[in-house]
């Protein structure tokens, strides 16, 4: 509904973006037909969800294919990214945030600190032109940019292309994921049942494996659900970055050529992903802390 | 909760050695855009020397591509951001801490109802939000950016307002002032406000730094201040272009955007431990 709202407010009739400059009355009043913009607003409104209900997305203004079959030509590439920055990220900040919480008092445990703060302060398209310069332009390693025009049909390719944006991605993920893993292995570290356990003959490390992980990682899986669904999105300006044909590139084609259909579809596919990803995320906790099992049960009572 | 002090000297030191840092940078770039509103080394929208010079003792950050001083439009990238960070979270403040004080305030229905917007705003990444709404305004200029930024920053802070403000509706004294006949408005000014401001404060440096970022990343896009304006992101958007021929063009914005971000994170890491007092024990 918001959707809609929002992109009934954008100026501008799309029977414009139609047509070239200088098309006459009978024209327009053709192509607002065709788009269906001639209709009342709540013509369009009743439209626009019964259509959401049988999945249709409609077909793009602009292009005339299938909204439905452009997004998931483009998910191909965004989706995979997403998840391997993600994944890489994870395998980065978990054991480098607890290593900064345990060493604090060490000089690699307070670099770390330092250079999750830096990761934090800068944006994610500095970092992609970075790793350009570094990667593809000095040492040419990767390409700059672009995607194999036959997508995953070459798997290798498609790969190589993802490198860099792969990267970009997870360094600034991963900075602020070593952060929320530093502070809750704090917490962990002052608990009375980490103390616990080391009185009853656990080493640190076991103790910390054993007791601290689980605990640990209830918080940590709330933000991995936001932070997962902030790339997800956030993917946008990656994809200008290195060029990539992705859901990003589309809704920012999909605005820039007032193209309703698609910047719809676009959004409402981007939203029930993120409600997913924290409907997951909120089962996931459930399943690691059967305190909020309980609690929520509770609840509903 | 203990209130022992557990504080060591040296503790406090580092702490205000961090708020000091971080006022430096700030009090820098603070200058800078100040002295640009009289003075530039040259003028920036005419050319002061080749296309694409390496960085000399004449152009400090090279020129751009049609042979502009970077490091004037650098400066003046400077202003814009503060001008965004400032008007950006002075929009979300002025909405977020409204809408976040009427909802503590409010029936249970209301008040769930609003909490459940914050929410789903926040669950929307802040530069998609910025986005939309610099779409739907007619022309992408500095303004449209600094309001679409202010909205989608005043869910944050909204939320953050109802929590902080609910947890002081609970105090004891909150109930005095109630039941010796005091206004609710009173109690917003008198009570409220002065208690939950300094977190509110150390949020609103935090979104600062998210705004001067956000605001690179929309004037990368395209989305932000139209040319005239040299805004960072669209210096760093130009020289992407170039990068194979004058990489430099390409580091030395987001080299003045980091600067920027960090001292405003030191900065209100200092002014946490400044002035939260319980904070200061932990850390």
């Amino acid at each position: 509904m918001v959707l809609f709202a929002l992109l009934r407010i954008l100026p501008g009739d799309p029977a414009n973006a139609l047509l070239g400059v200088g098309a006459d009355a009978d024209q327009i009043a053709a192509a607002r037909q065709q788009v269906g913009s001639d209709l009342p607003l709540w013509q369009q409104f009743v439209g626009f969800f019964t259509s959401l209900a049988r999945f249709d997305l409609g077909t793009s203004f602009v292009s005339q294919a299938p909204v439905s079959e452009e997004i998931l030509a483009r998910l191909s590439v965004t989706v995979p990214l997403t998840l391997l920055a993600f994944a890489l990220a994870i395998i980065v900040a978990v054991p480098l945030g607890i290593i900064a919480a345990v060493k604090s008092h060490k000089w690699y445990g307070g670099l770390i600190s330092v250079f999750s703060q830096l990761g934090i302060a800068i944006p994610v398209f500095w970092v992609g032109i970075l790793l350009v310069t570094a990667f593809a332009i000095n040492l040419r390693l990767f390409p700059s940019g672009g995607f194999p025009r036959q997508g995953w049909g070459n798997p290798a390719d498609a790969l190589r292309d993802l490198t860099l944006p792969v990267l970009t991605v997870a360094i600034v993920m991963a900075s602020s994921l070593v952060r929320y893993v530093r502070s809750a292995t704090q917490d962990v570290l002052g608990s009375d049942y980490l103390r616990t356990a080391r009185a009853l003959g656990s080493s640190f490390i076991e103790a910390l494996l054993r007791h601290g992980v689980r605990n640990g990682s209830v918080p940590i899986i709330s933000i991995l659900g936001i932070e997962l669904a902030s790339t997800f999105l956030g993917a946008v300006v990656v994809e200008r970055v290195f060029t990539l044909p992705g859901l990003g590139s589309m809704l920012l084609l999909g605005i820039s050529q007032r193209d309703y259909p698609n910047v719809q579809g676009v959004l409402f596919v981007s939203t029930l992903l993120v409600l997913f990803i924290g409907f997951f995320a909120d089962l996931a906790q459930r399943l690691i802390d059967p305190r909020l099992r309980d609690r929520s049960r509770g609840a509903a009572s | 909760m203990t209130t022992i002090e557990l504080d060591r000297p040296a503790r406090r030191s580092a702490a205000s050695l961090t708020f000091i840092v971080g006022l430096i940078l700030v009090g820098l770039h603070v200058a800078i855009a100040l002295l640009t509103l009289v003075w530039t080394p040259y003028d920036p929208s005419s050319t002061a020397g080749g296309r694409l010079e390496a960085p000399s003792l004449l152009h400090w950050a090279g020129t751009d591509r049609l042979g502009r001083d970077l490091f004037t439009q650098i400066m003046i990238g400077s202003r814009i951001a503060l001008q965004v960070g400032i008007g950006a979270v002075g929009i979300g403040a002025a909405i977020g801490v409204t809408i976040g004080v009427l909802a503590a305030f409010a029936t249970r229905l209301l008040d769930d109802a609003l909490a459940a917007a914050f929410d789903i705003l926040i669950a929307f990444p802040t530069l998609l939000l910025a986005m939309l709404v610099v779409a739907a305004s007619d022309t992408a200029s500095l303004w449209s950016a600094i309001l679409a930024l202010g909205i989608a920053l005043s869910a944050i802070v909204g939320r953050l307002t109802r929590i902080l403000a609910k947890r002081v509706l609970q105090m004891d004294f909150i109930t005095a002032a109630r039941t010796s006949g005091t206004s609710w408005p009173r109690i917003v000014v008198i009570h409220i406000l002065p208690n939950i401001w300094p977190t509110l404060m150390v949020n609103f440096a935090l979104q600062f730094g998210l705004a001067a970022i956000a605001e690179a990343s929309l004037s990368y896009l395209g989305l932000g201040a139209p040319p005239p304006n040299a805004s960072w992101g669209r210096l760093l958007q130009e020289a992407q272009g170039t990068v194979y021929t004058a990489p430099f063009g390409a580091i030395a914005p987001g080299l003045a955007l980091l600067v920027l971000v960090i001292g405003i994170n030191l900065f209100a890491d200092g002014l946490r431990d400044v002035g939260d007092p319980t904070r200061r024990r932990s850390r």
